[in-house]
């Protein structure tokens, strides 16, 4: 099967309408193939896009993407818990699960499993893979070395993995909302003032360094995962499916960039270099690398740089 | 009324009989690998020295726990599954674990041996502990840190397991399991080789001025006034600088310990099976004063008498203690 491109759920709180906007581009001129959908950060967020999304669903499968739909992180409330429930009771739907809560519902039926699930070994995916589990994206801070052993394995059980490759990677989460919090609120009170921060709020340490993005509940790194220099070995290690995380910038040209790396029509430097003209960063791949995650390791000279 | 079991840490033997003396009813461990969530130097047990300290706790009517609760990783799954085979071989009374593949392992090899769901699986619904019971039997979920105790006593109402809280120790902000800060900063992963912050990676220095800077690798956590005390620098208890703040401020929390001392009786009516205190990497005088107090304070209120309440907060982080999301929906 030839690999595939994906994106991931939107992480931030963007407004319905940049949404809808967002995937309709995304049908219409991304080379994406798989495209998650639906609120797995905060419960809050999820009814203001509900009423678009079989709109932009018909849309995402006109354009040939195959839409996915993602389940919460965190679940914990009455409503947290039904909107997981209800979602993964939807026997049409291909569901990916993000927390255990959600396992249940779609036992023994065909599923992805999130990053989020933390799989980090063989005999985890193994026994999700028995229950239905047919597909898993591996958590970002999974090094290349585990990565092969993990590949390995899933080959052999029939399994496909996915890796994201692109855009600010999810480090923690937490019951309480750091958005809410820096504006001296509580998360019921929260007014969504994370809709200011498209791709996250800066967190500078004392020392100058931009460090972290916060996006409510989630804390994110600050630079932006980039594995485009890393592609080849990806595939050549048997992982099928690569995920990029949606940023405000212009997400159709980091489609494109990455789907010419995935065909061989582009080498890593050339890729590099137009992903660094898009004006974000700084990039990071140090997870891939065993490195601090915070790095990024160039593959031509083998050096780490900050 | 309900007798909870009172749950103590040991880093090391010595821990471990202090515990046992002042009246733990169980004692919680680890293996000196990154097998469990605390793999700090000079910190957890040999197997020789799990297999004395089982037969010390167990002469004196305490359990003994092994936290096997970081995640297998792929290419050295066997380091979890020895330790499990060596945690039963030294007869502890049950495993703690957070990684399926580990549970499942457990579940087949060591099956009849309790199973306990660590704080680190972040299972904070009924769906996903009952997941956890129905899939491995498990006994007992140690909860999150982030719920009230209204949501406590309903979700006890909706689980097939009993249900273990922390009471006292360390306040981690971040969902356990599901944090890798520290990696990102210093590439030590926290579910994989068992250290948040750890100790070689942290750095303090003092300018002229007296002003201290912990560090965690290159990066600044805080910066100390020589008037503040200089606290440990971990990411989410760190002070940070973002644009709808002018000063610095603590971002996720302070530095701050969780003591529910005073709420001991609500969690006892909740039907919480065994209250949990944090903190294996502090000292032997930590867990012999901490647990004498909450042994006190448990008895009391089984008893039906109202507890003496101890003052702990020497003995906490920061010098500052909360009841965090357990009093309030205002924490979040």
């Amino acid at each position: 099967m030839p690999p595939k491109l994906t994106l991931g759920p939107i992480l931030f709180h963007w407004d319905a309408d940049t949404k809808r906007d967002f995937y309709a581009r995304i049908a219409e001129e991304s080379p994406i193939d798989t495209v998650y959908l639906g609120e797995v950060v905060c419960s809050k967020r999820a009814p203001f896009f509900e009423r678009y999304l079989p709109d932009i669903v018909e849309r995402l499968e006109r354009g040939g993407k195959t839409a996915v739909f993602s389940t919460l992180s965190e679940v914990m409330l009455p409503r947290e818990r039904k909107m997981t429930t209800e979602l993964c009771a939807q026997a049409d739907r291909m569901i990916e699960v993000n927390n255990a809560a959600g396992l249940g519902a779609v036992y023994g039926r065909p599923h992805r499993i999130g990053p989020m699930m933390n799989v980090y070994n063989e005999r985890t995916m193994a026994h999700l893979a028995a229950r239905g589990a047919r597909h898993i994206a591996l958590p970002p801070e999974l090094p290349r070395t585990v990565a092969a052993e993990m590949a390995g394995n899933a080959r052999q059980i029939g399994v496909a993995l996915e890796v994201q490759v692109f855009g600010r990677i999810p480090l923690a989460l937490s019951a309480r909302c750091f958005h809410a919090r820096a504006h001296g609120r509580s998360k019921d009170e929260c007014q969504f003032v994370c809709e200011n921060d498209p791709d996250g709020l800066t967190l500078t340490t004392l020392g100058g360094d931009r460090m972290l993005a916060i996006n409510g509940i989630q804390t994110l790194s600050y630079g932006y995962l980039n594995l485009a220099a890393e592609i080849e070995d990806m595939l050549a290690l048997g992982i099928g499916h690569f995920r990029l995380s949606p940023h405000r910038t212009d997400m159709i040209a980091v489609a494109t960039i990455f789907a010419d790396r995935l065909a061989g029509r582009s080498d890593g430097p050339t890729a590099m270099q137009a992903l660094g003209a898009l004006g974000i960063g700084p990039f990071v791949n140090g997870f891939w690398h065993g490195l601090a995650g915070h790095l990024y390791r160039d593959q031509r000279v083998g050096t780490g740089l900050a | 009324m309900n007798r909870p079991e009172l749950v103590c840490p040991a880093g090391t033997p010595a821990m471990l009989r202090a515990a046992a003396d002042a009246g733990a009813d169980a004692i919680y461990c680890g293996f000196q690998n990154a097998t469990n969530a605390r793999n700090f130097a000079g910190l957890n047990f040999t197997p020789n020295q799990l297999q004395d300290a089982v037969a010390y706790a167990h002469a004196r009517g305490a359990k003994v726990l092994l936290a096997i609760n970081s995640f297998a990783t792929a290419g050295r799954y066997d380091l979890w599954q020895e330790a499990a085979d060596c945690g039963a071989a030294c007869g502890v009374d049950a495993f703690i674990v957070a990684d399926i593949g580990v549970a499942a392992y457990i579940a087949e090899r060591h099956a009849g041996r309790r199973l306990h769901l660590s704080v680190q699986a972040a299972a904070s619904s009924p769906e996903a502990i009952n997941f956890y019971c129905r899939e491995f039997g498990v006994r007992r979920a140690v909860l999150p840190r982030i719920l009230t105790l209204a949501e406590i006593h309903q979700l006890k109402t909706e689980i097939d397991c009993e249900i273990e809280t922390f009471i006292f120790g360390n306040h981690g902000l971040m969902v356990e399991g599901r944090c890798s800060l520290t990696n990102y900063a210093v590439g030590i992963s926290t579910n994989m080789d068992g250290a948040c912050s750890p100790a070689s990676e942290v750095h303090y220095d003092r300018n002229t001025a007296g002003v201290v800077t912990a560090r965690l690798g290159s990066h600044v956590i805080d910066r100390f006034a020589p008037t503040e005390q200089a606290g440990y620098p971990t990411i989410c208890k760190g002070r940070y600088c973002t644009s709808p703040r002018d000063e610095p401020y603590y971002a996720f929390e302070e530095p701050i310990s969780l003591n529910l001392m005073e709420m001991l009786p609500a969690l006892i009516g909740a039907g919480v099976d065994a209250l949990k205190i944090e903190g294996r990497q502090r000292s032997r005088a930590y867990v012999s004063s901490v647990v004498t107090s909450f042994r006190r304070a448990i008895d009391a209120v089984v008893a039906g008498r109202k507890p003496e309440l101890v003052d702990l907060v020497a003995l906490t982080e920061g010098q500052k203690q909360t009841q965090g999301a357990f009093a309030t929906k205002k924490w979040r």
